[in-house]
C-alpha cells in the first residue's frame, strides 16, 4: 500500500506546498503501514527530487514529456491515474490549489476513488477513512468518511505543516504512457510572471483595504511585504477601484488563501472577506478602529493609523533579518 | 449552441450556520437560501454571451440536483433570465452523485458548453463541475475567469501560477469559472421576474448513481483566542510577538 503525493514546482523548485503533502503522507503511511511515492512532472532543478526524501518520500517517479507542457486536466488525470493503479496507491495527495481543483475530481470519476477536498488535518480514522476539512467558508468544520477503496484528498494550504522525516529516497521515471489525444487544450497566449511570490502559495501575505484611502499610500504596505518576503493582498473594493490588480482581491468573490500570517491593514473584516482568509494560521490587523470586525478574527492587533504603524513594522523586520 | 449552467443552492453567505440531527446537517430554519454566487456570475456571463450574435450561443439552460423545495432558487435564475430550468428530483448526495447526474442531462440534451462555479460555498467542494468533464470524457478548464468568442470560437482565460492565459478546446466543454467571469451578477427585472413564472422548470428523475463519500457530523471552528493588542506607540513589538511567540516570520 502507498500514499501517492502529487507535488507541483514553481520555477524548477518544488512549492512549499510539496513538501507539506509529503509530510501529510508519511504520517498516513504510518497511520497504515505503507510508503510514500511522490510524483514529479516536469523538469525540476538540479539535487531538487532527492529533497522529498527529506520529508518521508522513499519514491520519487518522474515524468517529463512535452505533452504535459500545458496543464490539460484530463490528459493529467489520466497519467495520474495510471501511476495510482501501478503503483497501487490507496491514497492519493494533492494540493486543495487551481491545480488539484483541476486534476483531483476528473481522478476521482476515472478511478471511481472518493474525494474530500479542503482537508485540513491528518485523517481521523483510517478505516473507515474519516477526514476533516473545512466547510461553510470557514463557518464550519465537517467530518467526512470516503467510503471506497482508493481515496482521494486534497489539503489546504499550510494547514498541516511540514515536517522533516528523512528517509532513503530512490529516483525512477514513471514507467507511463502520456496519452497525447487526450490533449485538447491549446494555447493560445500567455502572460506570466515567474519570480514572483504567488498569492495562493505564499506564507505570508501583507493586505490592505479601503482604509489605505488612495493607490498612492500603498509603498509603505509594499515595502513592508518586500522586507516579509510576502506576497501583496487586498480588499475587493480597493481592486474594484482599480488601486490594485484584480489578482489581490480575496474574499469570498476572491482568491481563497491559507498563509501562516496574514496582515490586514485598513481592512474592517466583512464577513465576504474573511471568507477568503479565515483559513490563515494567524491574522493580524491594523485598523484605526479598535470595533473593527476584523480584530474579531485576529490574534494580534494594532489599533493605529496605518500609514504611520507600516513604515515603523517594516523597520523592525529588517532589524531581526 | 447551447449553454448548461449549474447552480447549487446555497445559505446566503452571512448567514449564522447552526447545525440539527445530531450535528450531521445544518439546521435550516430561517437560511435565506441564494444562488451560489458563481453560479450567479456564470449565468450573467452565459446571459452576456447569448446577448452577443458573434457568439453563436441559442439558449441558456440552467441545471440543478436537488429536491422540490429548491425550486425557488432555480425560479430566481430564470428570472435572472435564463431560458428554462431543469431540476434533477433527487438529494444532493455527495459531488459524484451529483456530477453523474449533470453528466447524463449533458448527454441528453447536448448543451456544448458547461458552466460551474469554482466551489459551492456550503461544503466548499470544488469537485462536481471537472466530474461531470470526466464522467463524459471531455475537456474540462479550471479556473476561468474569462469567455469571450473569437471568430466564432469560444476563447477561454484562465488563471495560473504567476499570471494567466488564453486557451480553446473543442466543445463540448466544462468551464468552472471564478472571480473575472462577469462583473457584477445580473439582477432580475420586473418583467424577468413575470415571464419566469411562466418559464418551464421540467423535472427529471434520477438515473442510478452513487455516491463514494458521507459527511458524518458538522462542528463549529473553535473561537479563536482574544486579540492582543500591541501599543500603537510600539508597533516593533508586534514584530517580536510574531517572531518569537507566533513563530511565523
Ligand atoms: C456578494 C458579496 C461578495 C463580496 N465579496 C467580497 C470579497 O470577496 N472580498 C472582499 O474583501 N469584500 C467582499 N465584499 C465586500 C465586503 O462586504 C466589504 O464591503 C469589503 O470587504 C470592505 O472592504 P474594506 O475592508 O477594504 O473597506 P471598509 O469596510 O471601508 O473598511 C476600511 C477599514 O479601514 C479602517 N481605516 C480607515 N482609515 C484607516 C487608517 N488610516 N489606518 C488603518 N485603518 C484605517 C476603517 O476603520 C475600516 O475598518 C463582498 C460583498 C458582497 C455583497
Ligand atoms: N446540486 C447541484 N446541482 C447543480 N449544480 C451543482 C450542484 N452542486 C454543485 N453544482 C455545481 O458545481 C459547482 C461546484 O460545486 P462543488 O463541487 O459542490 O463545490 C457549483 O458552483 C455548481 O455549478
Amino acid at each position: 500500500m502507498s500514499v501517492l503525493v502529487f507535488t507541483e514546482n514553481w520555477d524548477g523548485k518544488f512549492k512549499k506546498l510539496t513538501y507539506e503533502l509529503v509530510s501529510w503522507a508519511s504520517e498516513v503511511a504510518k497511520m497504515i503501514n505503507g510508503t510514500v511515492t511522490a510524483l514529479s512532472i516536469g523538469s525540476v532543478a538540479e539535487g531538487e527530487l532527492e529533497k522529498l526524501g527529506n520529508y518521508g518520500a522513499g519514491k520519487v517517479l518522474t515524468v517529463e514529456t512535452p505533452a504535459l507542457n500545458t496543464l490539460d486536466s484530463q490528459a493529467y488525470a489520466a497519467l495520474l491515474s495510471e501511476v495510482v493503479l501501478k503503483e497501487k496507491a490507496s491514497v492519493v495527495i494533492l494540493s486543495n490549489n487551481n491545480m488539484g481543483k483541476a486534476v483531483a475530481p476528473r481522478l476521482s470519476v476515472r478511478l471511481k476513488a472518493g474525494i474530500c477536498s479542503g482537508v485540513s488535518k491528518l485523517p481521523l480514522s483510517t478505516d473507515p477513512f474519516t477526514v476533516y476539512k473545512r466547510a461553510y467558508s470557514g463557518n464550519a468544520f465537517s467530518r467526512v468518511v470516503i467510503k471506497s477503496d482508493i481515496k482521494i484528498v486534497t489539503l489546504a494550504q499550510n494547514s498541516f505543516g511540514i515536517i522533516e522525516n528523512p528517509v532513503n529516497v530512490t529516483v525512477e521515471k514513471a514507467n507511463v504512457a502520456v496519452d497525447n489525444s487526450l490533449v485538447h487544450t491549446q494555447v493560445k497566449d500567455v502572460e506570466k510572471q515567474s519570480g514572483k511570490i504567488l498569492l495562493t502559495d505564499a506564507d505570508i501575505v501583507v493586505s490592505g483595504g479601503r482604509g489605505m484611502k488612495s493607490p498612492d499610500n500603498w509603498t509603505p504596505l509594499l515595502e513592508l511585504a518586500e522586507a516579509l518576503g510576502a506576497a501583496t493582498a487586498c480588499s475587493r473594493p480597493v481592486s474594484d477601484e482599480g488601486w490594485r490588480p484584480h489578482e489581490e482581491h480575496t474574499g469570498q468573490t476572491g482568491k481563497i488563501i491559507s498563509p501562516n500570517l496574514y496582515l490586514a491593514v485598513g481592512i474592517s473584516g466583512a464577513t465576504q472577506h474573511l471568507a477568503g482568509v479565515s483559513a490563515s494560521k494567524y491574522i493580524v490587523a491594523v485598523n484605526t478602529d479598535k470595533d473593527a470586525p476584523i480584530f474579531e478574527a485576529a490574534q494580534y492587533g494594532i489599533v493605529g493609523d496605518a500609514m504611520k504603524i507600516l513604515p515603523q513594522l517594516a523597520e523592525a523586520v529588517k532589524h531581526i533579518k | 449552441m447551447k449553454i448548461l449552467v449549474c447552480i447549487s443552492n446555497v445559505p446566503d453567505t452571512t448567514t449564522k450556520i447552526k447545525f440539527s440531527e445530531g450535528d450531521s446537517s445544518i439546521d435550516t430554519t430561517g437560511v435565506q437560501w441564494v444562488i451560489n454566487p458563481w453560479d450567479e456570475l456564470s449565468l450573467t456571463r452565459a446571459l452576456e454571451l447569448k446577448d452577443d450574435p458573434s457568439s453563436g450561443i441559442k439558449s441558456v439552460t440552467v441545471a440543478h440536483v436537488g429536491p422540490v423545495s429548491s425550486e425557488p432558487t432555480i425560479r430566481k435564475a430564470l428570472a435572472i433570465g435564463a431560458d428554462d430550468a431543469i431540476r434533477v428530483n433527487a438529494g444532493a448526495a455527495d459531488a459524484y452523485f451529483v456530477a453523474a447526474q449533470l453528466a447524463e442531462l449533458v448527454k441528453k440534451e447536448q448543451f456544448d458548453i458547461i458552466m460551474c462555479g469554482i466551489e459551492s460555498s456550503d461544503h466548499n467542494g470544488s469537485e462536481v463541475g471537472a466530474m461531470i468533464a470526466e464522467f463524459l470524457n471531455i475537456p474540462s478548464v479550471s479556473a476561468v475567469s474569462g469567455i469571450t468568442p473569437e471568430n466564432g470560437i469560444p476563447v477561454i482565460t484562465r488563471e495560473i501560477d504567476g499570471g494567466r492565459e488564453k486557451v480553446t478546446v473543442p466543445a463540448p466543454f466544462v468551464i468552472i469559472v471564478q472571480k473575472g467571469i462577469a462583473k457584477e451578477p445580473r439582477i432580475a427585472s420586473m418583467r424577468g421576474i413575470m415571464t419566469a413564472r411562466t418559464k418551464p422548470i421540467k423535472v427529471v428523475e434520477p438515473v442510478a448513481g452513487e455516491s463514494l463519500t458521507q459527511i458524518i457530523s458538522l462542528e463549529k471552528p473553535a473561537p479563536r483566542s482574544a486579540c492582543k493588542f500591541i501599543d500603537a506607540d510600539n508597533p516593533a513589538q508586534l514584530i517580536e510577538l510574531l517572531k518569537n511567540e507566533a513563530k511565523v516570520i
